[in-house]
């Protein structure tokens, strides 16, 4: 049986399922209600300075939803806590005693202001907390304050704050990274220069999710005015694991512990983010979709997984696709496969015909001998998977690599060698492969 | 009332005169939503080319998918004026539900004849405006008998080219089989005359009720006084069983007997039967004796000459048929009509078998008793009117008419159940009065 204990940067815990600060650890009952269905720690909701602030009274959240509703992407104008700083202390300091064994770590965001942070680094020390976050990354209303992503965007401000943190606590800083960048691996590098212990990303994405028609204005729309939020959810996703690899593999950054995040669901998803480097995993629009019923599922899932696969620890699968993710310039260009559509699966419903008929290759037939029926062209197949990813059947289209032979397509003979672009005759830029 | 039935759109039966619960009721705008997410909005869908007037149902499916129910419904209109009832009364187990690709990948196909009666529902409930405008009057004259799902579709397309439509129905209501023929459970709250009206909201056709051809007028008349005339009678004889007795009053024809409860106000006017024998094996046959169950009936027998698989109602209508308690009996062809002054006791039939691919009594007999028969046979067409001053060309005792629905007058057209093929389907129908429809006006335009 798979050893699902997590030690991310020396916090411990008994699953590497965190929640995500966020509406769901705002406070004492939901977080002992989260332990209590088997979650391995907490990132309590963003404590900031009092006085306390204020949330909308109207509508916080907005939906992006699939067939029957099925919730894919949420966004949020929800801010940090709008509870008493010392409500929540106290709240976070009787949760830790009560619950040694899981993980308690403390979001925070206060001014740019070196004492603000050593006041309230003090605090959160006295309450026993494994860790604190800083949330460089809330996208809204808090970054007009100059605070979230507003420093977050700002590599210089991220290595400032950071190494105030580090020189005023002996708690473990992790970053919380805003995607709303260009390069994730700047603010990487500044949180990793500041001498933080780890990062945790993604933070939500500037979203507007839809407009109200008859209002003409943003949801949620409170009063006839919408302001843009936080999007998160299975939508986010690929981005949240395409910034996750790109600092996983910058070398410089190897030894930076990341905490992941963005649309984690199902223990697949899990297992994904921590090939591609995630030491540990936060949840919460699945948990504000589903309940807490749902991580359940994730440690079964991973659990089972990794047995089948002969993984004993979260260690053995953390960074396991790192060395797989590459610059497109180093893809292998005589790698050749061809479309193949299983005839025994195929419902006919020619889908995988008509999106490359209009706007591919043109290289599957809707009709055979005056019959209906779907056959790739080899002649014509650039391999693009476009027919697999739209066919409604799994499995019924798979890409076959040709190992030998000739590409119907090119008339070229298959080369077994590794050939990339940055030795191809066509690149204006190609090195000469040495002689 | 349950949540489900609170999220029920605005399509819920109000009842008729004889009330029947509709046998689907109306999808909820969630329920259409779920479904309408199933369809893969096939490439050269096997649905739509299933359909007899060619719905393109992957568009009107993705317009209930995008909350676009208007939309969906024009998009059905602009092939089937009619869609509305063809929701209601199509096999679609047989046209596009058969052909729909979800029924290799989990024997579930979408369900298409549910998503179309919400679109046109919904259109018809709650948009006002009809979908179409009559183009410029063209002064052209059109005479068309019988106004029912031919007569009406021709007579739609036809106003929309801007030619004046008169239609001359024998009876006192318009919609032929629509408002005479179909079960009452399955267009519930006088739909066919809602259907009528919708359409006749176009403008550009009137209809004479009670003229009927060889009667009110002659055919040479109508081809004299009109540029042109489309047939769409349908059939108004009676197949007989051929046997002493049939003449019994508690020996009904079921085509008839659909008809006058369609038009009950209470049931009692109608015969009551407590054994009921239905001697046929087509819809007419499973809708008169699912009605005589759902009126009270305590037996009710389907008595049929072939096996199960012959039947022209399909599996489905078979299948509603033993869900209501009706017992399929096959293999039986009626011999003898059994009664005693006034009380009809039964039937004696001989028992048949297929030898060498022909269908032959053999010489055991089987005894049904009943106290109500209903002869659901099939109907003939009356021959005469269009005979006997015009001398149209027949096949098979019905109208021959070529691919464009043409007879070989110069300027009759005809379609639906009077014409030889006629498939005994709304949905077929209208597709005939669509295809004279265009060819009449490219010959008044040419």
């Amino acid at each position: 049986m798979a050893d699902l204990r997590s030690n991310f940067i020396g916090i411990k815990s008994p699953n590497p399922f965190w929640l995500a600060s966020a509406p769901p650890t705002d406070k004492e009952y939901n977080v002992v209600r989260a332990y209590e269905a088997g979650w391995g720690g907490v990132v309590w909701k963003t404590l900031g300075e009092d006085p306390h602030l204020v949330n909308v009274n109207g509508p916080r959240y907005g939906a992006i939803h699939g067939a029957d509703r099925r919730l894919l992407g949420l966004n949020n104008i929800e801010l940090i806590t709008d509870r008493p700083l010392q409500t929540n202390l106290q709240e976070i300091k009787r949760v830790k005693k009560d619950w040694p064994d899981r993980a308690l770590v403390v979001s925070l965001m206060v001014p740019c202001e070196e004492q603000s942070w050593i006041n309230i680094l003090k605090l959160v020390e006295e309450t026993e907390a494994d860790g604190i976050e800083l949330n460089f990354g809330c996208p809204h209303g808090m970054s007009e304050r100059g605070m979230g992503s507003a420093v977050g965007q700002v590599p210089e401000y991220i290595e400032m704050v950071t190494r105030w943190c580090k020189q005023n606590t002996r708690m473990p800083v992790i970053v919380k990274l805003t995607p709303n960048i260009t390069d994730i691996r700047k603010p990487a590098e500044a949180a990793n220069r500041g001498g933080a212990d780890a990062v945790s990303l993604i933070n939500t994405i500037n979203s507007i999710v839809s407009v109200d028609l008859d209002q003409m204005a943003p949801i949620p729309t409170v009063g006839g005015k919408g302001s843009h939020g936080g999007y998160c959810g299975p939508a986010v996703k690929p981005i949240a694991l395409n910034m996750v690899a790109e600092i996983a593999r910058t070398p410089e950054l190897a030894e930076l512990p990341i905490s992941g995040i963005g649309g984690i669901t199902t223990w697949r998803d899990a297992a994904e983010f921590l090939a591609l480097g995630a030491g540990n995993l936060q949840v919460c629009t699945a948990a504000m979709t589903y309940g807490f019923k749902v991580v359940e599922e994730m440690i079964d899932g991973l659990s089972d997984w990794m047995d089948e696969k002969g993984y004993s620890s979260i260690d053995q699968i953390s960074r396991k696709a790192v060395p797989n993710v590459s610059d497109w310039q180093h893809l292998n260009l005589n790698y050749i496969a061809k479309a193949k559509i299983n005839q025994d699966l195929c419902i006919e419903c020619g889908r995988c015909h008509i999106a490359c008929e209009d706007t591919s290759h043109q290289a599957i037939t809707n009709m055979v001998d005056g019959a209906r029926k779907f056959e790739v062209i080899d002649e014509e197949c650039v391999g693009c998977n476009l027919c697999v990813n739209v066919c409604p059947v799994e499995d019924c289209i798979t890409m076959e690599q040709m190992t030998e032979g000739v590409d119907p397509r090119t008339n070229k003979p298959i080369d077994s060698s590794y050939a990339n672009w940055t030795t191809h005759p066509n690149n204006p830029q190609r090195v000469d492969a040495a002689e | 009332m349950g949540k489900a039935a609170k999220l029920q759109s605005q399509c819920a039966g109000k009842g008729g005169a004889i009330h029947f619960d509709d046998l689907h009721p109306c999808y909820s705008n969630h329920e259409a939503r779920v479904e309408a997410d199933r369809c893969y909005f096939c490439y050269d869908a096997p649905c739509m080319n299933a359909c007899p007037t060619s719905i393109d149902i992957p568009l009107f499916i993705r317009q209930i998918s995008t909350d676009n129910p208007k939309g969906a419904a024009k998009t059905i209109f602009e092939q089937n004026i009619m869609g509305g009832i063809c929701a209601r009364v199509c096999p679609t187990e047989t046209l596009c539900e058969e052909a729909c690709v979800r029924n290799d990948a989990e024997e579930k196909p979408v369900k298409i004849g549910h998503l179309q009666r919400f679109a046109t529902d919904f259109f018809m409930d709650n948009v006002a405006a009809h979908p179409y405008e009559r183009a410029a009057s063209t002064g052209k004259k059109i005479a068309i008998v019988g106004a029912g799902p031919a007569g009406l579709a021709c007579a739609h397309a036809l106003s929309k080219e801007g030619h004046d439509v008169t239609v001359f129905e024998a009876r006192e209501k318009s919609g032929g089989l629509n408002e005479y023929g179909i079960a009452a459970y399955k267009a519930v709250d006088d739909f066919a005359q809602k259907e009528v009206n919708f359409i006749l909201d176009l403008g550009g056709i009137s209809i004479e009720n009670g003229k009927t051809l060889g009667r009110d007028m002659t055919l040479e008349d109508l081809s004299n006084s009109y540029d042109a005339v489309f047939l769409g009678m349908g059939l108004g004889g009676v197949q007989s069983l051929g046997l002493v007795g049939e003449e019994h009053p508690r020996v009904i024809d079921a085509a008839r007997y659909i008809e006058d409860l369609r038009q009950a106000s209470a049931k009692e006017e109608l015969p009551q039967a407590k054994s009921v024998l239905v001697i046929g094996g087509g819809m007419t046959a499973v809708d008169v004796a699912i009605q005589s169950k759902l009126l009270g009936a305590e037996q009710v027998t389907i008595a049929y000459r072939r096996g199960q698989e012959q039947m022209n109602a399909s599996s489905y209508e078979q299948e509603l048929a033993q869900t209501h308690g009706v017992q399929i009996s096959t293999w039986l062809q009626p011999k003898t009509i059994l009664s005693d002054g006034d009380q009809l006791e039964g039937m004696v039939f001989n028992k048949t078998k297929l030898d060498g691919g022909k269908l032959v009594a053999t010489d055991d007999e089987v005894t049904l008793s009943a106290d109500l028969i209903f002869k659901a046979i099939g109907q003939n067409f009356i021959t005469e009117p269009v005979t006997i001053d015009m001398a149209l060309e027949l096949e098979s005792d019905r109208i021959k008419v070529d691919g464009n629905c043409k007879t070989n007058a110069k300027n009759i057209w005809a379609g639906g159940d009077c014409v030889a093929g006629g498939e005994d389907l709304t949905v077929a129908s209208v597709e005939d009065g669509k295809i004279a429809a265009k060819n009449i006006h490219e010959f008044l335009s040419a």
